[in-house]
């Protein structure tokens, strides 16, 4: 019986033949990455405890993302500590302030297809975009593979998400995913393995896939896997990276899958979610009118180049509305130098958007851009959960950079097609 | 030091408890004990104030979903619990609960336990015995690997040990 990308790697890494769903394997891990909230500061006394040093440096990466830049003495410790630790421990790849984590790491090259890789971080599947098994794993089970090298995994079945048609314009992958967060409920997917297919998939640019598979999370699946083909080895060689035996890693044409979800994409509105859940997801129209003080297109899900890109589209020669404030954070101090030069920042600047570092910020609450009591926001990022990015009488919505860049001009929930199309005449 | 057979009084959770709620962002950055003490305060303000040592948590689907942050499972082993039951958990957060020795189980039955019902859970049979209503219910057994972790009071400690064998191991040769 043919097998799926997700059990390919998992048995590679276990050094078997074969692994069947459900069981309980040893995987040999060919990456680990963590940031500065859960990294250093969590796995630091565990080695201590242990005698342990770092079973391979090379193997690991570290970035400071959470709590950057510093705001008071509590951030600056644990960004101070996490310096001293990776200097410490000989971590060459350690990308100190350059952006978010699961940015950085395919940008830098450091994704190759077939790989196994744990990520100290909920939305580590977002490197199922590359055909990489990559997981999200608590510090102190990340403290166990720096350790050993190795972690467990109970094997995954694969659910089978089938995308076709093209999307229509100012609808994107954001789109898709929070429509199937709605679809599939949060957590609908039980911590199996989600892969997505289609022709549609085959269509979207690599930081596009990346959003579907960030959203893996929630969504509830351990990864997000998209298989690679020729958009997913030029992005790597571009990056700097080996792109491998990338033809190896496909789901056979006989695999059996838990079950399988097809998309219709070219019928897809945008989507919005309500408070206080990505699965209170609906199309824009639904939600379209309530009033917004903030927008903020931030975090690893909605802050890439394309997302951008995209904010730019619909902000080009527009204002912010008065009353609601537009705050950006690029996803990677390179997302900022591309779009620095591209022309695209100085839209986003003359339409008042207010420029922010480029790190984890509003998103969970840890950095600048909080909300007060009773505020609304509109947000590109991908979790609306009560209080996650301030107050807990705040609101926060759920959108593509599209609806997050129109709401901030209408000041109010709304749909990005009707800027496009008043672009297009 | 936990077994996997717990007794406790239990406090009932609904649906899509997430980890932001357990630890909130906000206080990420702080000392644990000022962490755990806004512990689901966003669902129940007295949760934190109140919990006592041994009680169980017992909730509905996806118990801890959302972030990868194990201080959601450690702020509620400062509080003193150590046994949660669930009809599902976030994956990420099923995991961190094991690496902190803590026993937690799947089972369907979760809407037959009342708050302040005392229960036992058995991850090595698969049974929980509700001591207040006199039933028994089932829940999903922890395999073996895993509950070995458990035994020993989560990752660090099974590490510990294992390495202490091997030592040991090494000095008889």
């Amino acid at each position: 019986m043919g097998r799926t990308l997700a059990e390919k790697i998992i048995a590679r890494a276990a050094g078997r033949e074969t692994v069947s769903p459900g069981e309980i394997v040893t995987c040999t891990v060919d990456l680990a990455m963590m940031h500065d909230s859960g990294g250093p500061r969590r796995v630091k006394p565990i080695l201590e405890r242990l005698a342990a040093t770092v079973w391979d440096s090379d193997k690991v990466i570290v970035v400071s993302d959470h709590y950057v830049p510093a705001v008071d003495a509590e951030s600056a410790a644990i960004l101070d500590l996490t310096r001293k630790w990776t200097a410490d421990n000989g971590i060459r790849n350690f990308y100190d302030m350059q952006g978010i984590c699961h940015v950085v790491l395919p940008e830098r090259g450091h994704l190759r297809p077939g790989m196994f890789v744990v990520g100290g971080d909920s939305h580590s599947p977002t490197g199922g975009a590359f055909g990489c098994f990559m997981f999200g794993v608590g510090a102190t089970d990340m403290a166990g593979v720096l350790v050993t090298g190795e972690t467990w995994i109970r094997v995954p079945g694969t659910i089978r998400i089938d995308i076709h048609g093209a999307l229509a314009d100012g609808v994107s992958a954001k789109d898709i995913i929070l429509h199937l967060c709605a679809r599939l409920g949060m957590g609908g997917a039980g911590y199996q393995a989600v892969q997505y297919t289609g022709d549609t998939i085959s269509t979207l640019a690599m930081q596009e896939r990346m959003t579907l598979s960030n959203m893996a999370a929630e969504l509830g699946a351990q990864t997000g896997l998209i298989a690679p083909d020729e958009t997913t080895t030029a992005y790597i060689r571009k990056a700097g990276g080996d792109p491998g035996d990338a033809a190896n890693w496909q789901s056979d044409d006989d695999a059996s899958y838990l079950a399988t979800h097809r998309v219709e994409a070219d019928k897809l509105a945008p989507y919005v979610a309500a408070p206080h859940s990505p699965a209170n997801s609906a199309p824009v129209n639904e939600h379209a009118g309530v009033a917004v003080q903030q927008a903020y297109i931030g975090a690893c899900t909605g802050a890439k180049l394309d997302d951008l890109h995209m904010a730019a589209r619909v902000l080009k020669g527009r204002l912010v509305a008065r009353g609601t404030r537009l705050l950006i954070a690029p996803a990677s101090t390179r997302t900022t130098a591309t779009a620095a030069a591209d022309g695209t920042l100085a839209i986003l600047t003359e339409a008042g958007a207010i420029l922010m570092p480029s790190g984890c910020g509003a998103c969970a609450g840890y950095g600048a851009g909080i909300l007060a009591d009773g505020e609304v926001c509109i947000s590109s990022t991908a979790r609306n959960f009560k209080g996650r990015m301030g107050s807990s009488s705040s609101k926060v919505y759920l959108g593509s950079p599209y609806t997050v860049a129109a709401s901030a001009v209408a000041g109010r929930i709304a749909d990005p097609r009707d800027l496009l199309e008043s672009n297009a005449r | 030091m936990t077994t996997e057979k717990t007794a406790g009084k239990v406090w009932v959770f609904g649906d899509d408890i997430d980890t932001d709620a357990l630890a909130p962002g906000l206080y990420m950055k702080g000392p644990l004990e000022e962490l755990a003490s806004h512990c689901l305060k966003a669902i129940d303000p007295n949760f934190a104030a109140t919990v006592q040592h041994g009680d169980v948590v017992v909730a509905g689907v996806n118990f801890g979903i959302g972030s990868s942050r194990e201080q959601a499972v450690e702020a509620l082993k400062y509080l003193g619990v150590r046994t949660l039951v669930a009809k599902s958990f976030g994956g990420i957060f099923f995991r961190n609960a094991l690496n902190f020795g803590m026993v937690a189980v799947v089972s369907a039955d979760v809407d037959r336990i009342s708050p302040g019902d005392r229960i036992t859970v058995d991850a090595a049979s698969g049974t929980i015995e509700n001591l207040s209503k006199n039933e028994t219910y089932t829940c999903e057994i922890l395999p073996p690997q895993l509950l070995a972790m458990v035994r020993d009071g989560g990752l660090v400690e099974h590490l510990e040990k294992k390495r202490a064998q091997a030592q040991l191991k090494d000095a008889g040769q």
